[in-house]
């Protein structure tokens, strides 16, 4: 006889998970596993491979420290900027939290509004603010404080910049969303034991928001140390990363398999960075110590 | 305003604050004194005109529906809220504009307010910790306080592994350890299971007793009011309805607010009949019934007959009687809830303990009353004294 449906029924869930279960396998999964594979594949000239197996790619990885050297540099630039967006981007996030202005829904909404633009285009837009003609040195040398325009585009310190630029709202909507999730009546309670306002943040609010602080952190270290866009539009070679690398081998060596080796190895060390990071600094032990 | 004058301290002979032995021996000011407090949040008074003087030692609840401004005048003594006119004294201190962290006050939350991060004994240490207690001292205070709230030896465990009653006990011993002027309880029971609630009412009150500390105790919860209350206020809207012990609110309401809040008592609407010898008051449905006025009523002047459920007897006793038709019935084992239809409209309520048999729904039934069981209320709803 066959079993009645129920609300709850296995079959129900595994029906309901199958369409992004499909999805991740074959538009995630399945290309990884395909790229894993690649980076076995032999390279003979530029745009041919063969399938003969080979472990050359990895050796000329581990070998070369021109390579190490980019993926050091990398995520050295991508802990700078999420520290930076940290740091730049707490303030904010309380603020929208602390303020009594009503219409708080308002600010959240000017948090989202940059992503209403293209993030190719936002990028540019630094051009037109930075670079020898841009908004600062025409400003400067007209005011004549300057005679020759500053070097302010194409170096690390305007890729960095660009990319606080798109990480910001990230790191802000987290730490807002653990600020918010903070019960109020403790920063009471702290403040009627006799702490300043400032004491009750640093013993309630700031060790609370933390996770929100931690879960940004991470995001916004996976993704300036992914990026691509950002350091091709506003870096100069020298500040090319990883992703600019991959990019050249592909599309400028045509060798996909090196291509393929680097890729797997940026997907394997951001990937253990955050498993390490999720698993050790304790984002979900520290979830759990709030009780939730 | 009826009643919102009266204080506190003021010698009365019946005061159940004399029954706190030695708590308000040496000053004469009170613990904490209201004069004339207004609290508004932009145009909306949730306070007016609020006096009230709170004598040393003694356990004050304000009693209230939600939104009466109850919760609002305790927070304005922690500070957490600013008063818009009037003065607040804390020990004959004027704190109107010391900042909160400076108050010396013990607040305990509906929530708990347990740090969440911290262990409980962080938890109880930290009002000590900004008191700059010596570190033994701490650690000698901290495990009195969890003594006296009989959860010895949890000092290393987190909030979150701790049960909703041993959390209020944590949060009580937090608010306690530092020897505060005033403890503030901002419904402390209400988050709690009934079994529960029933136990840390105790718990509150004895340890309230053994350190003398002053407890305002904010509730809607009249039970609670009662039970553990050396004074009630009352307040609707904003305002004071009546202060008094909890006998006096209970068995003379000043107002018909305080009557129906309190124990739900029958308002029986009539016309003073009578004004001489024993007044005579004809209710709405038509009966007559005998009430002892505290001075003449004029004949013809419309008056509230309050008698609560309690002091309705089924059967004989009683000088007046009032007789109908059983609406509904609530058996409780020792005693009965009976809604009983009088007539003209008017249904009242008896809640009478058990002797012989229990009456059923549509059965006539005849209920009485002393002429001294009732209260009068005026046509403005105040108490006629």
């Amino acid at each position: 006889m066959k079993r009645r449906w129920t609300l709850y029924d296995p079959r129900l869930a595994w029906m309901l998970v199958a369409p992004v279960l499909l999805l991740l396998i074959f538009f995630l999964v399945l290309p990884i596993a395909v790229m894993a594979a690649y980076t076995f594949f032999t390279f003979v000239t530029a745009g041919v491979e063969t399938s003969a197996l080979t472990t050359a790619n990895w050796h000329e990885f581990f070998t070369d420290s021109y390579y190490s050297g980019f993926l050091l540099k990398t995520l050295r630039v991508g802990a700078i900027t999420a520290l930076l967006c940290g740091v730049l981007g707490y303030f904010p996030a309380y603020f929208i939290w602390a303020t009594t202005f009503r219409h708080k829904w308002l600010l959240l909404l000017l948090l989202i509004v940059p992503f209403w633009i293209s993030f190719t285009i936002r990028t540019f837009s630094w051009i037109n603010i930075l670079g020898e003609q841009g908004v600062i040195n025409v400003a400067l040398i007209k005011l004549g404080i300057i005679n020759d325009p500053l070097p302010m585009l194409y170096n690390e310190g305007a890729v960095i910049l660009g990319m606080l630029h798109f990480l910001m709202p990230y790191m802000i909507l987290n730490v807002y969303v653990s600020l918010e999730g903070i019960d109020r009546t403790l920063i009471s309670a702290a403040r009627s034991m006799g702490c300043t306002s400032a004491q009750a943040f640093r013993e309630v609010t700031l060790p609370l928001s933390l996770p929100g602080l931690a879960a940004g952190l991470l995001l916004c270290f996976v993704l300036a140390a992914g990026s691509y866009v950002t350091p091709q539009l506003l870096g100069s070679g020298r500040d090319a990363l990883f992703g600019n690398l991959i990019y050249d081998t592909i599309m400028g060596e045509l060798n996909w398999p090196m291509g393929a080796t680097l890729s797997i190895v940026l997907f394997v060390v951001l990937g253990f960075f955050a498993a390490v990071y999720t698993r050790y600094m304790g984002m979900s032990q520290i979830v759990k110590g709030l009780g939730g | 305003m009826p009643d919102s004058q009266d204080t506190i301290s003021s010698p009365r002979p019946a005061s159940a604050g004399a029954t706190i032995a030695g708590a308000a021996a040496g000053t004469d000011s009170p613990a904490v004194e209201f004069r004339d407090i207004d609290i508004a949040y932009g145009k909306f008074v949730a306070v007016r005109d609020f006096s009230l003087s709170i004598r040393k030692g003694s356990f004050v609840t304000l009693l209230g529906p939600s939104g009466c401004g109850k919760t609002t005048i305790l927070r304005s003594i922690a500070g957490l809220v600013d008063i818009s006119g009037g003065q607040i004294m804390i020990d004959g201190r004027r704190v109107d504009d010391v900042p909160i962290y400076k108050r010396n006050i013990g607040l305990v939350f509906q929530s708990y307010a347990l740090f969440p991060h911290k262990n409980v004994f962080d938890n109880v240490a930290f009002g000590l910790k900004y008191r700059n207690v010596p570190k033994p001292e701490i650690v000698r205070r901290v495990g009195k306080a969890l003594e006296m709230v009989r959860l010895p030896g949890t000092e290393k465990k987190l909030p979150s592994q701790l049960s909703g009653g041993q959390q209020q006990r944590i949060a009580l011993a937090r608010a306690i350890v530092f020897e505060p002027q005033v403890l503030l309880l901002d419904e402390p029971l209400s988050a709690l299971d009934a079994n529960m609630r029933e136990e840390m009412r105790v718990e509150i009150k004895k340890i309230q007793k053994e350190t003398g500390i002053t407890a305002i105790f904010v509730t809607h919860d009249q039970e609670e009011a009662l039970s553990m209350s050396d004074r009630i206020v009352v307040m609707n809207a904003g305002r004071v309805e009546q202060i008094g012990t909890p006998q006096e609110v209970y068995e003379t309401p000043a107002t018909a607010f305080v009557a129906d809040f309190l124990g739900k008592a029958n308002m029986l609407a009539g016309t003073v009949s009578r004004s001489s010898g024993p007044t005579a008051v004809t209710l709405a449905a038509g009966q007559t019934v005998n009430v002892v006025a505290p001075k003449p009523l004029a004949q013809g002047g419309k008056v509230t007959v309050v008698v609560r459920p309690q002091k309705l007897s089924v059967g004989a006793a009683g000088a007046n009687r009032l007789s109908g038709r059983v609406v509904s019935a609530s058996y409780l084992g020792g005693s009965a809830i009976y809604e009983i239809d009088i007539g003209g409209g008017m249904t009242i309520r008896a809640n009478t303990p058990i002797s012989g048999r229990v009456f059923r729904e549509g059965e006539a039934i005849e209920v009485g009353f002393d002429p001294e069981g009732c209260v009068l209320l005026d046509e403005g709803g105040q108490r006629i004294s």
